[in-house]
């Protein structure tokens, strides 16, 4: 990709005492999409209002374009911001909301005029520049904030869940909406998210964090199948997480039975997490699998049915297109490359098991998403 | 319906109250206003009468908007240094603001003139240091201290109020959007605290221009409000239909100074546009 635009290297950042990140090292390039995605509380949104401006590090430096900013205010960021929860001025409409910085940095009349209007039509608003913000439903004025901020041509433009107080149906269309804008205008966007799908389907490249440490860095498709630990293989869709040992290179026992694989580089007999997804496991008749197990539960989930099988004792998720009772007897096969090596780390054992999964259980924990801010 | 006639019926005591102590002597006085002293006959007299008042008018009205200006003032660094504050520092500086308005309004204002009279400490103390005496009661600044000092808090507790809910997130999208710190407070936290603004300056204003203790004590002979003439001419038993119509004027007069500002800044604050 293109060259190094912002780097934080050994960011640490504690409120009273409290640490909320610990060695933080990054680079965002020039014209980058990343995303820091992780669950409430990881250290995403500190780590985004750093970037901003408005928090100063406890210790670490910030750089931008190869300048230390870390004491720079807010305001002389070639950076702008999209609030969690918009923050549009209650006191402008909706034209002097996005002709604010202009404004504010002396434009002339004619050009905040000009550069409004075209800002209107980028973002599907136009006519409503003399509407008050309070008329406007929750996706209008999520455009009308990032209009706010992409008008003033930022180099950076970070973005605090914008997302999240949308509907489901709303939030598909913003995402490719941003996407479409962020290539238009060639800007680095800075995304912060706790949706895992949101993060895979618009970036560039996903930051994973969690306890103010940064998990794993890389592209989509690589965090998805190489994950590097159970935290990040849980966090970025299903996984059953197994425990296993790695007896050589390209050749893993887990459940009694020894798995080629496409995994190396472990020391012999090391104790490893493999995971596999719900999605890569093949269904064949008892008789011709690997191993053999039976159904517990099963979810309709629309695309798919999501079952519970029950493998001696430890529960898989298994996603499929096909119906399979409660009580049937299934047998699975897995490719080796759909078997996925991690070394054991602190999250081994927390995650992985389906044995208290319901679709109840599964409904509770969204809700705790929705909730969390 | 039920609901509405069972919450009627909750308001009935204070629409008694409101009848036998508002109304009620609302109408005597118009009816004095409108009365000749002597004979009790209807008489435009009293209102045409006014007229020569208008100086004094001028006058109190012009303490009473130099001290909401300046209550304004001192109170809004005050209200947002509080309104920053954590919340226990908060509930203490709070009470701190409320705390004088704890004692007597009257023993303060007689405070003050044993602070500013000839013989009072300030004088002692200037004195001592040699400076010498300097005439500060009985002054139109000793009139204006004491209305700041009386209703300074008045002004503080609404700005305060609007301040202390203020999104924060806003101000840090005015500082992201190239903001400096001033042009943060121009552009979004001014035009936001209009509301608390408007209602301080009146909540100053109305007491002030109808206070007639404070220029009698701490003003000079030639310092009269209108608060003054009207209790002379109750309590000295000069003309009191005259008094009336000099009330109901001054009523009148607030009425449309709160008027006017609410018009102002439209009736929820939400329209102010200040560039």
């Amino acid at each position: 990709m293109s060259k190094e635009l912002i780097r934080l290297r050994d960011l640490t950042m504690e409120f009273d005492g409290e640490r909320v990140l610990d060695g933080i090292n990054l680079y965002i390039n020039d014209h980058e999409f990343l995303t820091l995605l992780g669950p409430s509380g990881c250290g995403k949104t500190t780590t985004l209002r750093i970037i901003g401006g408005f928090l100063t590090p406890t210790s670490g430096t910030v750089t931008f374009d190869g300048q230390r900013i870390n004491d720079v205010p807010p305001y002389q960021r070639q950076i702008n911001t999209v609030f969690q929860r918009y923050a549009l001025f209650p006191h402008m409409n909706v034209f002097d909301n996005i002709a604010f910085g202009l404004r504010v940095a002396k434009v002339p009349k004619e050009e905040v005029n000009q550069r409004v209007n075209q800002m209107l039509e980028t973002v599907s608003l136009k006519g409503y520049g003399h509407r008050s913000i309070s008329a406007l439903s929750g996706g209008q004025q999520q455009r009308v904030a990032i209009a706010r901020a992409l008008i003033n041509r930022p180099k950076v433009l970070l973005l605090d869940e914008p997302l999240g107080a949308l509907d489901l149906r709303l939030r598909k269309d913003m995402q490719n909406e941003l996407k479409r804008i962020q290539q238009a205008m060639g800007i680095t966007f800075i995304y912060v998210t706790h949706d895992q799908e949101e993060a895979l389907s618009m970036s560039d490249t996903v930051v994973v964090m969690d306890k103010g440490r940064i998990q794993q860095i890389g592209r989509p498709e690589d965090i998805y199948n190489e994950p590097k630990n159970a935290f990040v293989a849980d966090f970025i869709g299903e996984s059953n997480i197994l425990d296993g040992v790695m007896l050589s290179d390209y050749k893993v026992r887990f459940f009694g039975r020894t798995f080629d694989c496409v995994d190396k580089g472990f020391a012999p007999n090391e104790s490893v997490d493999v995971v596999i997804r719900p999605e890569d496991i093949d269904i064949v008749p008892p008789d011709g699998g690997h191993l053999v197990g039976e159904v517990t539960g099963i979810t309709f989930k629309g695309l798919n049915y999501d079952i519970i099988v029950d493998f001696k004792g430890f529960k898989w998720l298994i996603q499929t297109t096909d119906y399979h009772g409660v009580g049937e007897s299934i047998g699975i096969r897995l490719n080796p490359e759909d078997i996925h090596i991690m070394h054991k780390s602190e999250y081994s054992g927390m995650f992985g098991d389906y044995s208290s999964y319901s679709a109840e259980y599964d409904e509770l924990a969204e809700g705790a998403d929705d909730e969390a801010e | 319906m039920m609901r509405r006639n069972k919450t009627v019926l909750l308001s009935v005591p204070y629409i008694l109250w409101m009848v036998a102590f508002t109304l009620i002597p609302l109408g005597v006085v118009g009816y004095y206003a409108l009365t000749d002293p002597d004979t009790g006959a209807f008489t435009w007299g009293n209102l045409q009468a006014l007229g020569t008042y208008l100086p004094v008018f001028g006058e109190s009205i012009a303490y009473s908007v130099v001290s909401a200006l300046i209550c304004l003032v001192l109170g809004y660094p005050v209200a947002y240094f509080i309104a920053q504050r954590g919340p226990v520092a908060q509930k203490l500086l709070y009470m701190l603001v409320m705390l004088p308005m704890c004692m007597s309004f009257l023993l303060r204002t007689l405070a003050w003139v044993a602070l500013l009279q000839d013989t009072g400490i300030i004088n002692q103390i200037l004195q001592a240091l040699g400076i010498g005496q300097m005439k500060l009661i009985r002054t139109p600044g000793a009139v204006v201290l004491g209305m700041v000092y009386n209703y300074l808090p008045y002004m503080i507790l609404p700005l305060y109020a609007i301040l202390v809910k203020m999104d924060n997130r806003l101000i840090e999208a005015a500082e992201d959007l190239g903001c400096t710190p001033v042009q943060t407070f121009l552009r979004v936290i001014l035009p936001l605290s209009m509301p608390g603004i408007v209602s301080g300056i009146t909540m100053v204003f109305v007491p002030a221009v109808s206070t007639f203790y404070i220029s009698q004590k701490l003003g000079g002979a030639d310092t009269v409000l209108i608060g003054d003439v009207i209790e002379r001419l109750f309590k000295q038993g000069d003309n009191a239909n005259l008094g009336a119509a000099l009330s109901l004027l001054l009523m009148v007069l607030v009425l449309v100074c709160t008027g006017l500002m609410n018009r102002l800044t439209g009736s929820d604050g939400e329209d102010v546009v200040v560039v």
